[in-house]
């Protein structure tokens, strides 16, 4: 018998016990296709209000930067400016499906190629936004790659507002809506990296940026 | 890790009389404590979330082989392969073999309280791999070659001092003393480790039945790193770990964060599905996920089953007032504070831990605070008891609760030696109504006075009160 029989073996010995003990129903089989087919949610707190404005007052608490503007050409501008006032490096990279965006006339030099280390921002956008508690949702694929947010000090991601849903089930639901299955990463990014490891101090810019700067932009 | 907690109260001992510590530890009070208690307030049902997460927790552990299944048969069709792993040997096995099949030299690694259980990092070292921790705290602890004590905070028992003198020592560099600025110096050291390792190590804070994913919980980053840059990735969890769907975890992540950091979320969360895909740029060509049972199976199906529920967010040991003076290491394993003094037992043997299930005041602080509501207090009783049943307490220890179970089943004998002895206790208690030392128990007067009863017995007050 190899590990694998001997474990579940194991387990199944278990469950037998357990069912004697509990009196677990026979229409288990039933019971577990039904919650995977209508996969229910838990208790979610409620998101009262306007999603945008509470997704922008979550991102604050996270200590994400965010700015808004209603003309997406501007976002140039925009990151020009904030990378100015803290007297950043203004070379990065962007994901290839914003290379269309005006940034060598906003004074940057954004590539749009996979990040390798020594870029000082990386430019992403993202698959939604989750209003309760200001996370971004970002999905790999060849357009995405998921080092654009992880490798740079400075990830500025940019937000289409209509892409910001209330819970992480609602993000999961459009996952579900979009895509088969999930891609090879899904990650939710709350914030820049940081830690407290040390006297549980907490410093931002433990691995990974040091800081995230949102830009809510639509798309037209 | 070898299991030391057969030494429990020698270790106790000495950790007690370290003020050092306690001041450390005394953190976690303020940060995490203090944080929970913040955070907890914005879900608008907590209690009812609780009860939601317990099931969820319930339901995968009661068709457990079910969602075990499922989870390998979706996971091995996105490209990751699953091994089998009896104990911490196993684990170490297969993942030299990995190393091994995939030329790997260099492994970097993310926090796994699981690898600690195996003992991973000397196991690998032997086999000829180089293997780096990049989880901040656990880097510390392998310069100093130290332990975790705290399963969220590993290194929460240093102070900065110390770490400056490590950094300073292993960097090579200026001794540097701003917290930032250490953050800094650790993030340069390593950020090359993570760009040059072979292989990424990481756990597995869940394993999704429905997707065949792992997911992984970070603030640091280096979780995402890990599993993003190099050529291979091992994940290693427990087979307890597995959940339903993406709505089961979401629920548990609601929890999580907020009982173990006092975060409303924790900065990285990530779904790891398959491997890399032929249009990816980045992403493991190869995907391995070690499922460990090392006496798991034995608790499933159990009077312990509620333990297996645990998602190891530590709040139950950041309450614990054991805890909070002693600090983890005295618990002599991976895993300290009340849920460490459950599991030790019951993965490693309670003749190997004599003393943990007695390591409590049974004040109920763990068992309100946890997410999945483990009734832990129950649960040290029900090991306490077993102990009694195989004859593994003191033989003073033994007749003292026989006579008592005795004394307790003849009610007339009671009531009269109990009038005996708080008449005496009386007396003894004098003017101050306190008693300095107790005959039979020193060491319950030794750091404090026993207040003296009132000489009457509550049965005679009870029945003095119906009357009047
Ligand atoms: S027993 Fe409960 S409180 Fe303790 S670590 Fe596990 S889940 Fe958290």
């Amino acid at each position: 018998m190899n590990a694998r029989e001997k474990i579940l073996g194991k387990i199944r010995d278990a469950q037998l016990r357990s069912n004697a003990n509990n009196g677990a129903s026979v229409e288990n089989t039933l019971s577990i296709a039904q919650h995977l087919a209508q996969h229910p949610r838990g208790p979610q707190p409620p998101v009262i209000g306007d999603l945008l404005k509470n997704f922008k007052e979550r991102c604050l608490k996270l200590s994400s930067d965010v700015l808004e503007t209603t003309n997406r050409g501007d976002v140039p501008n925009l990151v020009a400016r904030y990378l100015n006032e803290k007297n950043l490096p203004t070379q990065g990279v962007c994901w290839p499906l914003l290379s269309a965006l005006p940034w060598r006339e906003a004074g940057l030099d954004i590539q749009s190629r996979p990040s390798n280390s020594q870029d000082a921002v990386g430019v992403t956008g993202a698959f939604c936004a989750i209003a309760e508690t200001g996370t971004l949702m970002t999905l790999s694929g060849k357009e995405t790659p998921p080092s654009t947010s992880l490798l740079p000090e400075t990830h500025v991601a940019i937000l289409e507002p209509s892409r910001i849903v209330a819970s992480m089930e609602d993000a999961w639901e459009l996952v579900r809506k979009e895509f088969k299955q999930p891609p090879r990463v899904v990650n939710f990014i709350s914030g820049p990296s940081r830690t407290a490891d040390i006297e549980m101090t907490v410093t931002m810019g433990a691995h990974g940026p040091y800081r995230v700067l949102v830009i809510i932009a639509p798309l037209t | 890790m070898q299991n030391n907690s057969i030494n429990f109260k020698k270790q106790a001992t000495i950790k007690l009389a370290d003020v050092r510590l306690q001041n450390a530890l005394s953190r976690l009070q303020s940060r995490f404590v203090g944080g929970r208690a913040a955070v907890i307030s914005e879900i608008n049902d907590f209690q009812e979330t609780r009860t939601a997460a317990a099931a969820v927790r319930d339901m995968a552990l009661n068709d457990l082989e079910h969602w075990l299944l499922q989870f390998e048969q979706q996971a091995t069709a996105r490209g990751a392969v699953i091994h089998w792993a009896e104990n911490g040997d196993d684990v170490n096995r297969i993942v030299a073999e990995i190393a091994a099949l995939h030329g790997v030299r260099t492994a970097a690694k993310s926090k796994s309280m699981v690898s600690e259980e195996c003992g991973l990092n000397d196991a690998l070292e032997k086999a000829g791999v180089k293997v780096m921790e990049t989880d901040l705290g656990e880097y510390i602890l392998q310069l100093a070659h130290e332990a975790p004590s705290h399963i969220v905070a590993p290194v929460v028992h240093k102070n900065k001092e110390e770490i400056a003198d490590l950094f300073a020592d292993h960097h090579h560099t200026p001794r540097k003393t701003g917290i930032a600025e250490l953050c800094r110096e650790a993030r340069e050291v390593l950020r090359p480790v993570f760009l040059n390792a072979d292989m990424g190590i990481s756990g597995g804070n869940f394993m999704i039945a429905e997707t065949g994913s792992v997911l992984i919980v970070t603030n640091e980053g280096n979780g995402r790193l890990v599993t993003t840059l190099p050529r291979v990735h091992v994940a290693i969890t427990g087979i307890e770990k597995v959940v339903p769907t993406l709505e089961d975890v979401t629920t548990l992540l609601r929890l999580l964060p907020r009982s173990a950091t006092g975060q409303s979320i924790t900065n990285y969360i990530s779904l790891l599905t398959g491997t890399k895909s032929s249009e990816d740029h980045d992403g493991p060509e190869h995907f391995h996920i070690i499922l460990l049972d090392n006496g798991r199976s034995s608790i499933l199906g159990s009077d312990m089953q509620k333990m297996l529920r645990c998602i190891r967010c530590g709040a139950c040991m950041n309450h614990c007032p054991v805890y909070q003076n002693i600090g983890g290491h005295a618990y002599g394993w991976v895993y300290p504070g009340p849920m460490g003094s459950i599991l030790t037992p019951l993965l490693g043997g309670l003749e190997a831990s004599p003393d943990l299930p007695n390591a409590s005041t049974l004040c109920g602080a763990c068992g309100a605070v946890c997410p999945v509501r483990i009734p832990l207090p129950d649960l040290l009783r029900n090991l306490r008891e077993k102990q009694m049943e195989r004859g593994m307490k003191t033989r003073q220890e033994t007749f003292l609760l026989k006579s008592w179970a005795w004394l307790a089943l003849h009610p007339k004998i009671y009531s009269f030696s109990t009038k005996i002895g708080v008449r005496l206790m009386k007396m003894m208690g004098g003017n101050k109504k306190l008693i300095h030392s107790l005959p039979g128990a020193p060491g319950w007067t030794n750091g404090r006075d026993f207040p003296a009863p009132s000489g009457q017995t509550f049965r005679e007050l009870y029945q003095q009160g119906k009357h009047s």
